[in-house]
């Protein structure tokens, strides 16, 4: 049964081109203010980013004489605010690969012993993830500070990393249990029957299975960590051991700050989430949407 | 450490605890969640507690006028922001299962706010703004010939202004979310309804809605709980300025560490359980089967 309205062969009169033109317009009337509504706060970024210094307040929607000369500065380190841009960027790709690993490792282990293993207690262990993805992150901070001073880590990139862990990997499990709990039973028991240790069993049956959802965490830990400001400024302070965000954000204390290099750097920074996350679109979305819409 | 001589040692401490083997695995591949949530949960959950534990500090918060503000800002950015968005959220999910190539262009930008870091983009608005040469005061001058407002000196304005940078940026995720729950509506629904000649807003009341009420009901609690600790949207935005009048409980957490009152901090926080405990308790119930 289909709508008639999509009926193959039906003559095309007027009536009906004009109600295919305005449901057109009306979606073009929700769309247009949506990409502008997206767009702009990206756009101004982008517009300080090749405007040159005196030209960033014009307030143009293209810049007289666009300019790669910001570009420049950032990339050779050559404004005082930026002399660790490089060494900055390298902390960020260093603690969030570290914590999407670490992630992956801990939440598959988990998930793994709940889901397949049928750990007793598995329940209370996953009540325990759960009750901590509800803490909200910013409460965790202040405490998540002083215990990393007890711990003697400040200052220390591993403090960010477990912390971005503990932050990470209680939605982490969530999601790998629920895709691990859709696999069926029976391969489990034939793995078993062959006399396959429960070790081999998540090694190589396990892991390779999970694959598509294993990328949708490993994703989401990555860009949580990339993209952290709060903890990593609470963590670090170091010039050399801080990541760009709170390079950016130092920016915002002091009064003579170069705003389109700080643009310029901002937009750096939000070039390889983008990537990311384009490039691994297709199983965020299945991956990491599939757990929401089950609760 | 070989597979083989793990093996032997779990077959031995089986026998040591009586457990089956098949569980000794399952408890050596959960240590180290367990070892993060000891560390890095429990630990600092109880020294918080215990910073906390003065009932001068209760005292102390109850007279600090920032504080009463921040409770009423944080209450009023929930109920506000949340449900601004969720409803937003709600009919943009309809908008996005329309199949055109532009709508499918659009869905992928449509994400970009969620998915860059906060801190530039967020800096980004602020600049637009700025109340003397932000491209939005420009942009009023130009067409009035008059003075914009000075946006971020307004605690009523500022407040409002990070309501909607946390609107603009949390908005993508939550119409995924609740665009995935649509998707999963069974089309012939919709086909039957139209049969029976079925508007535009009746397949809405009596289809969409009710598929999709429990999702958005956990989806709006979710972020409920989640944006008690949005600390970036206020704080990149307006620092919790003018004079301390914009801060939320996430925020002012950190402000009284920064002023050396740990204690106020940690019980900041503790005051602000009353609010999330019946929000996690609900949610717990709900996804903990």
């Amino acid at each position: 049964m289909t709508m008639p309205a999509t009926l193959p062969g039906r003559p095309l009169t007027t009536r009906r081109l004009m109600r295919g033109v305005s449901a057109e317009a009306g979606l073009l009337l929700i769309g247009i203010p949506v990409l502008l509504w997206t767009l702009i706060p990206i756009y101004h970024m982008f517009l300080f980013a090749i405007s040159p210094k005196d030209a960033a307040f014009s307030g143009q929607l293209w810049p007289e004489h666009p300019t790669l000369r910001n570009f420049e500065i950032v990339l050779n380190q050559q404004h005082h605010f930026l002399y660790h841009f490089w060494r900055q960027m390298l902390n960020s790709l260093v603690i969030s690969c570290a914590t999407a690993v670490i992630t992956l490792l801990v939440a598959t282990t988990t998930a793994f012993a709940i889901s397949r293993l049928r750990l007793k207690g598995g329940r209370i262990v996953m009540n325990m993830a759960l009750l901590t993805y509800f803490i909200p992150a910013a409460f965790l901070a202040v405490p998540m500070y002083k215990t990393m001073g007890v711990y003697g880590l400040l200052d220390n990139d591993w403090s960010l990393v477990l912390a971005m862990v503990t932050v990470a990997s209680p939605y982490a499990i969530w999601i790998l249990r629920q895709a691990s709990d859709k696999l069926p039973v029976e391969l489990d028991e034939a793995a078993l029957i062959d006399g396959a240790s429960p070790f081999q069993l998540f090694r190589l049956i396990y892991l390779p299975l999970m694959v598509p959802s294993l990328i949708a965490v490993g994703t989401y830990a990555l860009l949580l960590a990339w993209n952290e400001y709060l903890y990593a400024f609470l963590l670090l302070s170091k010039e050399t051991a801080i990541t760009l965000p709170v390079a950016l954000g130092n920016f915002l204390s002091a009064d003579d700050s170069p705003w389109e290099l700080l643009m310029t750097a901002g937009f750096i920074y939000a070039l390889p989430p983008a990537a990311i996350y384009y490039a691994f679109r297709r199983y965020m979305a299945s991956g990491l949407t599939a757990g929401a819409v089950k609760g | 450490m070989t597979t083989a001589a793990i093996k032997q040692d779990v077959r031995q401490v089986s026998r040591g605890l009586a457990l089956s083997p098949r569980q000794v695995w399952g408890l050596l591949f959960v240590a180290p969640y367990l070892a993060i949530f000891v560390g890095f949960v429990l630990f600092p959950v109880g020294y918080a507690f215990w910073l906390a534990r003065d009932p001068a500090l209760y005292v102390a918060l109850a007279h600090d006028p920032i504080f009463l503000r921040t409770v009423v800002n944080t209450l009023v950015f929930l109920i506000v922001a949340i449900n601004v968005k969720m409803v937003i959220a709600l009919l943009l999910s309809g908008f996005f299962t329309h199949r055109r190539w532009w709508v499918k262009v659009l869905a992928v930008l449509f994400v970009l706010p969620w998915a860059v870091p906060s801190i530039p983009t967020i800096i980004s608005v602020r600049f637009m703004l700025n109340p003397e040469w932000g491209v939005i005061n420009q942009l009023i001058f130009s067409l009035t010939a008059e003075d914009g407002p000075n946006w971020l000196n307004d605690p009523t304005l500022a407040l409002a202004l990070s309501m909607v940078v946390h609107i603009w940026k949390s908005l993508p995720f939550w119409t995924l979310i609740l665009l995935a729950g649509r998707l999963a509506i069974p089309h012939e629904l919709y086909e039957a309804a139209s049969v029976d000649g079925a508007g535009r807003w009746h397949r809405f009341a009596y289809i969409t809605w009710p598929s999709m009420s429990t999702l958005y009901v956990t989806c709006t609690l979710l972020s409920m709980i989640f944006t008690v600790g949005d600390f970036n949207s206020v704080y990149l935005l307006t620092g919790g300025g003018p004079a301390d009048l914009t801060h939320v409980l996430a925020t002012l957490g950190i402000r009284y560490l920064r002023l050396d009152q740990l204690g106020m901090a940690m019980a900041s926080i503790v005051c602000a359980l009353p609010l999330v405990l019946p929000l996690v308790y609900f949610m717990m119930k709900r996804l903990s089967k």
